[in-house]
């Protein structure tokens, strides 16, 4: 996994809530038997018409909208437990997910593909809709080490929090299961005395 | 002491603790399929590494497969080199798998239970969210991404945060043509589909303990539509019996049921949150828009809510606020998918039809979950009345339940589903689905359109 560094970058808004990953990836996508390419395919159906032409109401269409944040409305990413959708929005250019509420499932896909899910509340949400709504080149700035989302220009700061483990492992780009491979032996002796009904 | 059900298995799996939060869960049974565990297969080889404990893992070939002709090569070529791969990926890793033309291939939530891989007390995960399903023989089944799949084949274990917890008491005795189904489409309604995220939900009360296996297996199995990590229900006598025609499984027959009768949730053990609901209170549901949260009783009408994603989602559905569903002609009727393709799933829909001729213009398909439902189908003649009402009957897999695999509902077309999830596109680009119990579901067959189970059986 790579190291999570500070970012600085537009950000791209969905206000829309419930965003299932049947939509971040529609399941016919899914045939792949590697981790590269999904980006293509990312909210396919929202994306293109049946004729696979750009949908120009679309944000992903839009030129004004660029940057490595999406931020979408609340339970982002609930439904299937498909990675595909962490692969896809990263394999894209995304780095940063920013929503008031995050499905669990893709969110620990999320940490496990260095890709950061930040939970804010209802109301920042709500800001930070607002300020690309009237300015789409709002710069906006990701520390993972102070555990802050800022916005410089519109005096916006937000603290958000992230489980230590999980900070330690995108900073350090450390790999979870090379940790638990490590960790085999430990796990084989609990094996021997774990008894299943 | 004052545990919960899922303290007490909990416990009894954390191998570390890493942090204050994180610990190392050991994992008594991993299921595989074919579209979340290619990449971590790849993960294995890339880092050098062995399964750890090949006795634990069991695959199964159910998202691509074709339902038609099962017996020949799959004809789609993406589809096909899926599933070889996980064919070829369980033969150089040595893992047991039922593939396609396994006699016990199915569903993976289907096949777990039917086999007796699904025992009270153990810890149960697969790529696939729905692994929820076996929470109804009171143990700890959750979804995982592909990374996960990774750690569990690599160590046995997952590095896991201890989910909050949630209990939900449905009290009280079901209304004739009120189902499991129904109990779980009308609990999603009232909390939503983000009610319960973060939490682990305990289904508790008369109405549950009331329910059949496979009724419980179909609450539990759409608990992550709401959000839940998981769904359980305390074993009992039931959940033995069934239990008791798959001994062979069991290591030592005796102590495990001694311990499966003690696990219950202390009568002192808090929640992070409980809700009530009142069993007379629930009536056939049916879902209009395009999440399994909206979701009315089938003589109401669609609510006049508006916002942006309520209007997306009638805009797509081809609905409109305040309209009531009963009587609008539907296109086709898919029974199947991991909520309701059991056997009891077959034969209540059986037993509704019999003698009775489905709608001219609806094409009805019955897939059941496993090629073992599907013999029994055929065993007690279920298969005969269905097909004698012009169902189809195919053979098992996810089939229609996701735009996957060939069986898909055309652009534009609404389909009454007995599966989980309406999501946009899910049973194909445009596919309009609306959620309900296999009764309602069959009573729409044979109408051709939305009818109120209660009102045709009194007829
Ligand atoms: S039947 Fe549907 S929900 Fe169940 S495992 Fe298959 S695709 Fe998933």
């Amino acid at each position: 996994m790579k190291k999570f560094t500070n970012i600085s970058s537009q950000a791209v808004p969905i206000p829309m809530e419930d965003i299932d990953t049947d939509q971040i990836i529609p399941a016919r996508f899914l045939k792949s038997t590697s981790r590269a390419g999904f980006g293509a395919n990312l909210f396919r159906d929202w994306r293109y018409d049946q004729n696979d032409q750009p949908k120009k109401d679309f944000v992903l269409n839009n030129d004004t909208y660029s940057g490595s944040i999406l931020v979408c409305g609340k339970n982002f990413g609930c439904g299937s437990s498909r990675e595909h959708a962490a692969w896809a929005l990263g394999d894209y250019g995304f780095r940063v997910v920013v929503s008031s509420f995050f499905a669990d499932i893709f969110k620990n896909n999320a940490l496990n593909n260095g890709l950061l899910p930040i939970t804010v509340s209802q109301e920042q949400l709500h800001t930070i809709f607002k300020i690309i709504e009237s300015d789409a080149a709002a710069t906006f700035d990701v520390s993972l080490i102070n555990q802050k989302f800022t916005c410089p220009s519109e005096q916006l700061t937000i603290d958000f929090s992230i489980d230590p483990f999980k900070k330690t492992c995108l900073l350090e780009g450390m790999d979870t299961i090379d940790f638990l491979i490590s960790k085999r032996e430990t796990i084989r002796e609990f094996e021997s005395r774990h008894l299943v009904y | 002491m004052n545990q919960t059900i899922f303290d007490k298995i909990w416990d009894r799996h954390v191998v570390e603790k890493i942090d204050d939060k994180q610990v190392i869960l050991y994992i008594d049974q991993h299921f595989i399929h074919e579209v979340t565990s290619p990449q971590a297969f790849e993960g294995l080889r890339k880092r050098k590494v062995s399964v750890f404990n090949k006795e634990r893992t069991l695959g199964t070939a159910d998202h691509n497969v074709p339902t038609l002709n099962q017996d020949q090569p799959i004809k789609d070529p993406l589809s096909k080199k899926q599933v070889d791969q996980l064919t070829n990926n369980c033969e150089e890793f040595d893992v047991k798998l039922y593939d396609l033309v396994h006699p016990k291939q199915g569903i993976v939530h289907v096949i777990g239970p039917e086999q007796g891989l699904t025992r009270p007390g153990m810890t149960i995960v697969c790529g696939d969210s729905h692994t929820s399903t076996h929470g109804a023989f009171g143990c700890i089944a959750f979804g995982i991404g592909t990374s996960e799949v990774e750690q569990v084949l690599a160590s046995q274990s997952v590095l896991q945060v201890k989910p909050k917890q949630m209990r939900i008491n449905i009290n009280g005795t079901l209304y004739p043509g009120v189902g499991a189904k129904d109990v779980i489409l009308y609990i999603i309604s009232k909390l939503g589909v983000g009610g319960a995220t973060g939490h682990f939900v305990e289904y508790a009360g008369s109405t549950i303990e009331n329910m059949s296996m496979e009724g419980r297996m179909t609450v539990c199995n759409m608990s992550i539509e709401m959000g839940a990590r998981g769904g359980l229900i305390a074993p009992d006598k039931k959940t033995i019996d069934y239990l008791s025609t798959r001994k062979d499984k069991v290591k030592d027959w005796e102590l495990s049921t001694e311990y499966w009768n003690g696990l219950k949730t202390d009568s002192t053990a808090s929640f992070d949150a409980e809700y009530n609901f009142d069993a007379a209170k629930i009536a056939p549901m049916i879902t209009y828009g395009t999440n399994p949260g909206m979701g009315i009783k089938i003589d109401q009408s669609i609510p006049e809510l508006s916002g942006e994603s309520f209007e997306k989602s009638l805009n797509y559905m081809g609905l409109a606020p305040g309209q009531n569903l009963l009587n609008m002609p539907i296109d086709y009727v898919f029974i199947g998918s991991c909520t309701n393709s059991r056997i009891e799933d077959l034969r209540e829909v059986a037993q509704f039809v019999k003698g009775k001729k489905k709608a001219k213009d609806v094409f009805v398909f019955v897939v059941p979950g496993s090629q073992e439902v599907s013999r029994q189908a055929k065993e007690e003649g279920l298969d005969k009345i269905l097909e004698e009402a012009g169902f189809e009957m195919r053979g098992a897999g996810c089939s229609a339940c996701l735009g996957m695999n060939e069986d898909k509902i055309p652009a534009g077309k609404y389909c009454v589903s007995t599966s989980n999830r309406n999501f946009e596109g899910r049973q194909g680009p445009g596919a309009r689905t609306l959620l309900v119990s296999p009764l309602t579901a069959a009573a729409a067959a044979i109408a051709g359109k939305i009818v109120d189970v209660r009102k045709v059986e009194m007829a």
